[in-house]
C-alpha cells in the first residue's frame, strides 16, 4: 500500500533530520553554528513529521468516509505553517540580540558588522 | 497500522531528554535560548503525532497555540539579550 510506505518515509527523515540538529547542538563549538544545526534541520524534520500525520489521516479520510479526520489533517498543516514560519524569525531575533550582547564566533579575529555601525 | 507513530513519539522525547544537557551546561545565555527553541518545536512535533494516535483534534490545536507563544516568548528573550527592552 502506497500510504504505508510514504509515512514510513516521511517519519523516517523526519526522525533523522531532528537527530542530526540535536547532535549539532550538542556537539558544534559556539553559538551560530549550533543555531545553524538546530534551526534549519529541526524546522525540516518537525515538517516532515507532520506531513506523515497529514498522508496518514487523508489515507484514514478516503477509507472511512468521517470529516473528523479531514478536521486533523488540515489543523497539522496549520502547525506545520505556524511552525516554519515562527521558528524562522525567532532564530534570525536571537542571533541579531546575541550579536549585539557581544558573542563571537570562537575563532573570529574581526568584526565587519560593528565596523559598519549596526 | 498505527504502529510507526509510537516509536517516532519515543524518538522525539528522547531528544527531548537530550536538549537538556545543552540548556543546563550552555556556557552563555544564548546557548540556553537557542536550547528552548529546540525543545519548542520537537515539543509541537511530538504533539501533532500524539494527536494522531489518540484521534484528539485537540491536541494539534494547543501545538498551534504552543507554537505562536514559544514564538512570542523568544522575541521577548532575544529582546531582553539584546539590552533593547
Amino acid at each position: 500500500m502506497i500510504a504505508e510506505l510514504l509515512i514510513i518515509i516521511c517519519l523516517a527523515i523526519g526522525i533523522i533530520f531532528n537527530s542530526l540538529g540535536v547532535i549539532g547542538l550538542l556537539r558544534f563549538p559556539d553559538l551560530y553554528t549550533r543555531m545553524h544545526a538546530t534551526t534549519k534541520a529541526t524546522t525540516f524534520g518537525s515538517v516532515f513529521t507532520t506531513l506523515a500525520v497529514i498522508v496518514y489521516s487523508i489515507s484514514l479520510y478516503l477509507s472511512t468516509i468521517d470529516s473528523q479526520f479531514i478536521v486533523l489533517g488540515v489543523h497539522a498543516f496549520i502547525a506545520a505553517f505556524a511552525l516554519a514560519f515562527t521558528n524562522a524569525i525567532g532564530s534570525h531575533a536571537i542571533a541579531r540580540a546575541a550579536h549585539r550582547s557581544g558573542i563571537m564566533p570562537s575563532p573570529a579575529v574581526v568584526d565587519r558588522l560593528k565596523e559598519a555601525g549596526r | 497500522m498505527i504502529d510507526p507513530f509510537y516509536p517516532a513519539v519515543l524518538v522525539l522525547v528522547i531528544l527531548i531528554c537530550l536538549c537538556f544537557i545543552r540548556l543546563i551546561l550552555g556556557p552563555t545565555p544564548g546557548d540556553r535560548v537557542v536550547a528552548v527553541d529546540t525543545v519548542n518545536t520537537l515539543t509541537v512535533a511530538s504533539l501533532v503525532i500524539l494527536g494522531l494516535i489518540y484521534r484528539e483534534v485537540i491536541f494539534i490545536d494547543v501545538a498551534i497555540v504552543y507554537a505562536l507563544l514559544s514564538f512570542v516568548s523568544t522575541l521577548y528573550i532575544a529582546k531582553y539579550l539584546g539590552g533593547e527592552l
